[in-house]
């Protein structure tokens, strides 16, 4: 029973490394190629990035992690275009950016390998975990931190996303206002074209007899 | 018919993805109060629960992870606290949300390595570029198409995995020439991890922590109404500021046109009467 049950913990332990091990979602990049992501996101909201990558081996025909040397670029631009973050990572890393400007910031990923042979005709395979906001929150290390109960984690945990929501919803109130400048421009700018198309009809048109009329008048023809 | 049929015609008359509106724990009533007038009801009738309803004891939240077959395996062990702990610590469970950039003639494919019977959800949504549309594709690990869409502007797709691997999906803009699309999608693996691992969950939650847990799923389902409509948001800002460019571009265009053409119409016309003399002089006389 003690054997079976020391079994059973090795086998669960096996299974659990090797999850938690991967990051889930991933992507092929090639070697020049340069994946950005876009995150529309309110102002002081923190984003955490994990990656790691893994280069195809062709001796074993599969993909094992990359060597060492094989870094990551990783460039941020807030909504204005101005570089918030540019490092280089290495094989695995994790970046963090808090944003200062509500809008769409974007994540930019590309290799620095230099050496165009050493992807070898295979692609390099990036694992890639965004979180933003209440997700980034490390709620272990939080309760450890602050020494926090179970309930008042969890309160903690409520109060996070409802500061969350709020700042989506103030984000909303501006989006909503550039929309509204937007469409209150087209109208303007409706309105005032079908006025100026119609003065430049109607004095083309004057112009125009007035012009043959004169024309017509020199030839003797009128 | 894919089990995400319903959902998808369900979607084309109310404009607004089923998952964002079926929140886990409203039942008929509970959906219809939530709903705006303008919405279709069609959503409400043909009401399918998308997550199981979260359970309040932590047995039983661990039961919602792991399916009953697992559960039934840990009562057999006998070693059911350890089992959670460890569970909880592993769980492939993970939501990944990105919106990425599709170029004209791409197709970008994402890969994820899910556990035989674990509750997957894929939702996606094209914000901006052309007609707002694009080619979807989810296939499992033998190459199976379990959901192949064109052209389509959101849907939202749910499958249990059938078996262990790496399941694929793409999205493709190979029929637009020169329109690149911004794509969202949102791929969810099985249920959300709990707060924290409970090495000593064997004991029910108390009435504050449940109340706790029903909030959590209650702001939850508010932030995936707030993601859901700050795309659609992006969405109408976009066409709105395309458009915008447009009557911009058109009424400079057509003012330059109406000057260019009025004003060569009017020497076309003087340079006939110009250039045959003997017409001028029949004419004249």
């Amino acid at each position: 029973m003690a054997a079976r049950g020391g079994l059973l913990v090795l086998v669960l332990l096996l299974l659990v490394s090797a999850v938690s091990r991967s990051f889930g979602l991933y992507f092929h990049l090639g070697e020049t190629e340069r994946r950005c992501f876009i995150e529309e996101i309110p102002d002081e909201t923190m984003v955490i990035g994990n990656y790691r990558t893994q280069l195809y081996d062709k001796q074993r025909e599969d993909y094992m992690p990359a060597t060492p040397g094989l870094g990551m670029f990783v460039e941020v631009k807030d909504p204005d275009d101005k570089l918030i973050l540019s490092r280089q990572y290495g094989s695995e890393g994790r970046f963090t950016f808090t944003s200062h400007a509500p809008g769409e910031h974007q994540i930019c990923l590309h290799s620095n390998s230099t050496k165009f042979s050493l992807f070898a005709g295979g692609m390099l395979r990036v694992h890639l975990d965004i979180q933003v906001g209440e997700h980034a929150n490390d709620y272990a290390e939080i309760a450890a931190k602050d020494k926090l109960s179970e309930l008042q984690l969890r309160v903690r945990q409520l109060i996070e996303q409802v500061e969350q929501i709020q700042k989506e919803q103030n984000y909303q109130r501006w989006r909503e206002e550039r929309f509204r400048q937007t469409s209150e421009s087209t109208n303007q700018r409706v309105l005032w074209w079908s006025i100026v198309q119609t003065l430049i009809l109607v004095s083309i048109g004057l112009w125009q007899m007035r012009h043959l009329k004169s024309f017509f008048e020199a030839k003797k023809l009128v | 018919a894919l089990p995400g049929r319903r959902r998808a015609t369900c979607l084309a008359t109310s404009g607004f993805p089923v998952r964002s509106l079926l929140s886990p724990r409203r039942t008929d009533t509970g959906c219809r109060r939530l709903l705006h007038p303008g919405l279709s009801h069609c959503c409400c009738r043909r009401r399918r629960v998308l997550r199981p309803p979260p359970r309040p004891t932590g047995e039983m939240l661990l039961r919602g992870l792991l399916g009953p077959g697992a559960a039934a395996w840990s009562a057999i062990s006998g070693l059911r606290g350890l089992v959670l702990l460890l569970l909880c610590l592993g769980g492939a469970v993970r939501a990944s949300e990105i919106t990425f950039e599709l170029p004209d003639n791409a197709k970008q494919c994402f890969y994820e390595e899910i556990a035989q019977g674990t509750k997957c959800t894929l939702e996606f949504q094209v914000i901006t570029g052309g007609h707002y549309d694009v080619d979807c594709r989810l296939e499992d690990p033998d190459g199976l198409v379990l959901y192949k869409e064109m052209k389509k502007q959101y849907d939202s797709f749910t499958f249990t995995a059938s078996r262990n691997g790496t399941y694929k999906f793409c999205f493709s803009n190979e029929f637009s020439t020169f329109t690149h699309k911004t794509v969202y999608f949102d791929f969810q693996v099985g249920e959300d991890p709990p707060l924290f691992p409970s090495e000593n969950r064997v004991t029910a939650l108390t009435q504050m922590e449940s109340a706790c847990v029903s909030i959590h799923e209650a702001l939850k389902s508010v932030i995936d109404y707030q993601t859901h409509f700050r795309l659609r948001e992006a969405q109408g800002r976009s066409r709105a500021e395309d458009l915008n460019t447009r009557v911009a571009y058109w009424s400079i265009g057509e003012a330059i046109i109406l000057l260019v053409v009025s004003i060569g119409q009017v020497f076309l016309l003087k340079s006939f009467f110009s250039d045959k003399r003997t017409t001028t002089t029949r004419v004249g006389s």
